[in-house]
Formats: C-alpha cells, structure tokens, sequence
C-alpha cells in the first residue's frame, strides 16, 4: 500500500512534508499576504548565539542583494542572557504566524543552577510547544571540501521530543539522582513514518533504524518495534536496524552504507554530529525541523562557536544551505537552486577558501563570492 | 571509601610505575577464560607467544560456562570465581551470549561479581594497518556499572515506556579518581569529562561535579570538560586532540566503540576492566566469530594487546611493550598479517611470526 503522492498547489507546499506524515491530510493554511502583485514571505528570524548574528548578517545580505521576496521578523531569543530576551510567548506567537523560521544557535547553560534553575531548556520547551518531532540533517559531501571520506550522501532523522531529553530528573536520595529517558509507541510511530515518506518523497530506497534495544530492552524495544511495524506499510523501502555503537564504528569506517537513517533522540544527536564532522564540519551541514504545520531552519550540528564571535571565521555556509532548503519550501524554486548552486561552485573553484578548507578568507569574503557566483 | 582503601594499600605496598602493586619477580598466576568460538584459538595463540617472550606468568584457565546452583538460577561456577578471587588479575576471551531465559548475561555476572568499575580502552593507531585516521592515541575510561544500563525499565501505560539512567555520586567518584590516577600512572597530560549536562541537568551535572573534584586532588593533570556531541564532531575530524576521556556507561560504550572504528575495528582493540582492590579483567571485545571458529583464521590481536594491557597493570611493562612490539612489526609486514586485517597469514602464522619478532 503506497501512500498516495499529492501535488500541491502553492499554498499547499508548505505543508507537503508533514501533511504526508501525519495520518491525517491537513489542510493549507491561509498565509502570504498579498503586497503589491507580488506575495511577500515573511520569516521570523532568531540569530541566536555566539555567531549566529554575524552568519543571519550573510543571509539578509545575499537576499536582498538577489532580491528575494523575504520580509524578516527578527526577534532576538537567548537563555543565557535571558533578561534581553523575547519572551516564549512572542516567540512561539511569531513562529505560529508566520510558519516558516530560520534561526541560529540557542545556547543551554549547563548544570541546574546554569541558567533558569529548569531542568527543562529553551529550545526542549519551544520544540515541544511547537510540536517539532522531526530533526533532519542531510550529510551530503560538498566537492572541492576534501574530507576522509568523500562522495557521501545521507539523512539523519531524529526523534526529538522524547527519549533523554525529557528532562525529568530528580535526586531520590542525596548522592543518588534519577534521570527518566521516556519511550512512546506514538512518537516512535510518528517518526518512523516521517522517516519512511521522507524517503519515498526523495527518492531514498533503504531506512536505518539505530538503537540500543538489546539494553534497554522495554524503551529501545517499542522504538524498533514501531519501526519494524510502520515498515511494512512501504514495502518499496528496506528497513535495516542497527546498534548504536555498531552504527558509530560503521560510520567512520564505511558511511557509503548509510541511506536515510531513523532513530531517538540522544542517538539523534550523536550521529547528527558524526555526520556533520565526516561531510566537513558543524559549518557546512543543514538542518530542519519539522512539525505538522511549522518549519524551523538552522545550521545542522547546533554549534554556537562561541570561540569565533567577532573574529569573522564563522563557516555561513550551513545557514546558507539551511536558507536555500527554506526556500525551496517557500516554493521560490529559483532562488533556491541558485543558492545553493553558488555555494557549491565557490567550493568546487576553491579559490576562496575558509580556515577549514586551509585557506584564509573570512565568512564576509566567503559570503561575498558566494553573491558573485549566484546565476539567477 | 575506595580512596580509604587504596591510602591504606599505598601505605603498605611498593607502588610500580603503573600504579599497581609491585610483587616480586616470582611467577604469578593469571585466569584464562578462553571463551567461545575463535577464543580457544586465539587464548592458545596469547599462551604461546608469553613462553615465547619468557613471560613470568601462569595460566590457570577457568570455564565459566554457567551451571545450575542448588537454588535452580544459572550461575557461573564457584571454581571460576574462587580462581579470579584468588588471581585478582583475569584474561577473557570472547564469550557468546546464551539466548533465552533463565541465564544472566555472563558479561554482567562478571562485572557484578568482581565489581569492575571502570572500562578502559586505549585506542592507538596501528602501525601496519592503514585507516583513514592515523594520528589516533587515546584512552576511553567509561564507568562501568550504572548510568543507563542499570536495566530498570516499566511500562508506565500501554505504549509509554520508562528508562532509568541512575547517576550516583560514589560511582561517578571512584570513575573519575581512577582516570586521573591512570593518566598519572601512564604519563598522560589530559583528562577530558564527556557529559550532556546542558541536558540532563541532574544527572550528568552530578557525574562533571565529581570529575571536577577529582581533578583539583590532580592539579599535574589538565582537565577539559566538553559535550558528548562536540566530542564526536571533532573526534570524526581530528582524533588527536583527544587524550583520556572519562564518561558515564552509555557514552562510554558508544565512544570507545567509535574510537575502536578510528583504528580499525574490534579486531584490533584492546580492553580492561578495573575493579575494586587491585582486581582487573582484560577482554577482547570482538565476537566469538563461530563461522571461522577452528579454521586457523582467527586474528589474536585484540587478545593479544589487552594481554599486554595486563602485563603493564600487573607491574610487567617491560614485557608488555615488548610483545606489543612484535605483534605490531609482524601486521606491519603484509605477509604475517591476518586476513581480516588484508593479509595472508593464519592465526599460527601470525602467532609465529610474532614469536620470532620477540625473540
């Protein structure tokens, strides 16, 4: 039983990824308002931290020197300074509004008294209000970035509004403290099957599920169990399982096996950032996150780089690519595919190059050849 | 209390280099458990090349098959247990885990019994045997008894599954004590704590406070904390800025067995497990391969260096580099390699060609 392919209309693009992954279609959403003859998208934008404005400052400078038809609503959003920040509320209401959000980095302090003295963070709380199940990286090897293994192109799909991060913990005990790492047959199905028409929509034919279910037998278990059941509604699709630490060893020694690959949250996270580190880098890997009627866009390893504010080193090109997948989205096709394709062609020309690639340009240098190669 | 005891060892007890305690040159006895499949194999390969190298060191090897106590539970055999209990120091080779009910995971009777604390396993990049990553030389040190596989799981309501991960402050304690000791011991200059305590609030803040503790009683050792994510970006892209990293069980097991893929995979990695009172295991951790079982194919490499690890533990360490180096000289040269590792050698061949290179 194939799950029916819909062919939208504009409005309906939005929605094509997740309103096939929900078992119910949605419906479109009445949105763009009209300016002039021509629709104008508007975008919340979060720069975030450490270098996320300087890189959200190569975004807006290469849109408006294209001219897209993009109207950013910026709002600066940070735990770590939280006195300066928008509140949850705005920020929830903006994204709500609008749909469609790039944003940077949001740092979590660490240790409960860190930051807000929650256990819950920034981020855990807006992905959660918003619904965000689904983390997707896309580990593709740029050519001209020469790295140990080269030719790769995957998908990560991550669960990751349970599991772990569920931020439930307590100290039963002094010297004792319990973390809860939670499990549902819901959540695992919803991912299972985003991961599975994620890869019927993009051509994919074979899906991964990591785990650990020969440990946690009961938590793991259900996960590869839904896994397992969703499967069988897509039989054009091979479902391949894996154990974690099997999986991490057969990155790093043969990643060319690896199609799009499912999995719950912590691991998520590992191999998310396993996968950007064999592609180049936390500066050249995207990511998106996904619910059922919102789309938020960031660099994939979630890197803050607190190390390079004010030194101009940032890579822009994971927001860049993030942008571009954004606006493929925004269904501005054109646009889209001229990003993305200067960015590859800067790279592959290798004649301006950034500290990772063993040259010495700067992200504003980078950014501006990255302008002069785009062919609209 | 583990600080209690080990002052008052110290007090009483030569300290070698390695930080154990130095016995006398006489013989001593160690536990073999050759394990399943290809572990009779290559436990005879390890037991040719110590004579061959003029190890003083004496087998006593021990099935821990489990058996049925009085009471009807499968448990493995008191003699095993009274032999470890008496040697201290063990070699195991790879054990198969029995599907079905009714049998502990041997694995985990082991480290229940002997109370193994602490898992260790140096990755260095061999000599012979080409990967993509070349600089490689870093020690995993994960603890080994709580965290996420403390096995307690319900289900809360149908389809809702709880796990918990346990963190206590003892354990994390003793972890994070060892690995300092041990890069002390083995002149490292680096301890870096693997955490997600931007996640898991409580739990791994717990487990980084004690490893910052620790590291103030060793301010020789420099001490990094970084997240387990940062960890695994960079380890993918530049392994040498890792020294020893100390974590808790579950990034443990997936770090060590990333960092085991740097340097080329199971086959080749050695492994310890620590226990309380001087009490050690060292295992290799690849399968019991029942498909070349018995057919001279097996690679003892990963045996053979954690035997090395042993010999270095025990206060032997000259006989240990010793051996290493030979095991390392005879990969290097592609017709005494194994042909996992792409040569064309047997299991013996191997084995003599690293007796020759000892000699």
């Amino acid at each position: 039983m194939r799950i029916k392919q819909i062919y939208p209309t504009y409005r309906q693009t939005r929605c094509l990824h997740y309103s096939q992954s929900s078992l119910a279609l949605s419906s479109a959403k009445e949105h763009s308002p009209l300016v002039g003859t021509k629709p104008v998208n508007t975008v919340t934008l979060i720069p975030g931290d450490g270098v996320g404005a300087e890189l959200m400052g190569s975004v807006q400078m290469i849109f408006k020197q294209i001219g897209v038809p993009v109207q950013w609503e910026e709002l600066f959003v940070s735990e770590t300074s939280s006195s300066r920040s928008a509140s949850l509320d705005d920020v929830l209401k903006s994204i709500r509004k609008n749909q469609v959000c790039l944003k940077g980095v949001i740092s979590s302090g660490h240790g409960v008294s860190g930051v807000s003295g929650e256990l819950e963070t920034l981020n855990m709380k807006m992905r959660r209000a918003l619904d965000l199940f689904a983390y997707v990286v896309h580990a593709k090897s740029i050519p001209g970035l020469l790295t140990r293994h080269n030719d790769l192109d995957f998908v990560v799909v991550r669960e990751q509004l349970e599991g772990e991060y569920s931020a439930l913990e307590h100290e039963s005990v002094p010297g004792v403290v319990e973390s809860l790492k939670i499990i549902t047959r819901g959540r695992s199905e919803r991912i299972a099957k985003f991961a599975f028409d994620y890869a019927i929509k993009h051509g994919r034919k074979k899906v991964t599920a990591v785990h650990k279910a020969n440990i946690m037998k009961l938590g793991d278990g259900q996960f590869l169990q839904s896994c397992e059941e969703i499967s069988e509604l897509y039989p054009s699709i091979a479902l391949e399982t894996m154990i974690i630490d099997n999986c991490c060893m057969q990155l790093v020694s043969n990643p060319w096996q690896f199609d799009v690959m499912v999995m719950p949250n912590l691991y998520g996270n590992i191999v998310d950032n396993i996968a950007a580190g064999l592609v180049g880098g936390a500066g050249v890997v995207p990511g998106e996150n996904y619910s059922e009627d919102y789309v938020i866009y960031e660099p994939g390893a979630r890197h803050s780089f607190h190390e390079g504010v004010g030194r101009n080193i940032a890579n822009p090109t994971a927001i860049l690519l993030a942008a571009s997948k954004m606006l493929a989205h925004l269904n501005l096709h054109h646009f889209s595919s001229a990003l993305s394709s200067a960015v590859y062609e800067v790279f592959k020309s290798g004649k301006v190059r950034m500290r990772d690639m063993g040259g010495q340009a700067t992200s504003i240098d980078f950014t501006k050849a990255i302008l002069q190669a785009i062919r609209l | 209390m583990a600080s209690r005891i080990l002052k008052s060892l110290f007090a009483t007890v030569k300290i070698s280099k390695t930080g154990t305690q130095l016995y006398s040159q006489d013989v001593r006895t160690v536990t073999l458990i050759p394990g399943d499949g290809i572990g009779p194999e290559i436990s005879a390969a390890v037991q040719k090349i110590f004579s061959s190298a003029k190890v003083p060191v004496e087998w006593e090897a021990v099935d821990v098959t489990p058996v049925k106590a009085p009471d009807g539970r499968m448990v493995i055999p008191q003699k095993a247990i009274d032999s470890v209990n008496k040697n201290k120091i063990g070699l195991k080779g790879p054990l198969a885990t029995p599907v079905g009910k009714g049998h502990q995971s041997l694995n985990l009777a082991l480290r229940k019994t002997f109370n193994l604390y602490a898992n260790v396993r140096p990755c260095r990049s061999i000599e012979g045997y080409k990967t993509p990553y070349d600089d490689v030389d870093l020690v995993t040190i994960r603890e080994n008894t709580e965290g996420e596989y403390s096995g307690i799981e319900h289900v809360i309501v149908d389809g809702v599954v709880q796990s918990i991960k346990l963190i206590t402050e003892v354990a994390s304690r003793r972890v994070a004590e060892f690995a300092f000791r041990y890069a002390v011991a083995n002149n490292r200059k680096s301890v870096t704590a693997v955490h997600k305590a931007n996640i898991m609030r409580m739990s791994d803040g717990l487990f980084l406070q004690c490893c910052r503790e620790a590291a103030e009683k060793f301010p020789e050792v420099q001490f990094d904390e970084m997240y387990l994510d940062t960890v695994c970006l960079h380890m993918v892209q530049d392994p040498k800025k890792y020294d020893v990293l100390v974590m808790p069980n579950l990034y443990g097991d997936i770090l060590s067995d990333l960092c085991a893929g740097l340097i080329g995979g199971l086959g080749v990695t050695p492994s310890g497990n620590i226990g309380e009172n001087g009490a050690a295991i060292f295992e290799s951790v690849h399968g019991t391969a029942p498909d070349i079982a018995g057919q001279d194919k097996a690679n003892p490499t990963a045996l053979l260096l954690s035997a090395c690890m042993m010999l270095k533990h025990m206060g032997l360490g000259t006989y240990g580099s010793k051996i290493e180096k030979a095991a390392f000289e005879a990969i290097k040269n592609k017709e005494t390699r194994t042909a996992d590792l792409g040569g064309k050698a047997t299991c013996s061949q191997f084995t003599d060609a690293v007796c020759r290179y000892v000699d």
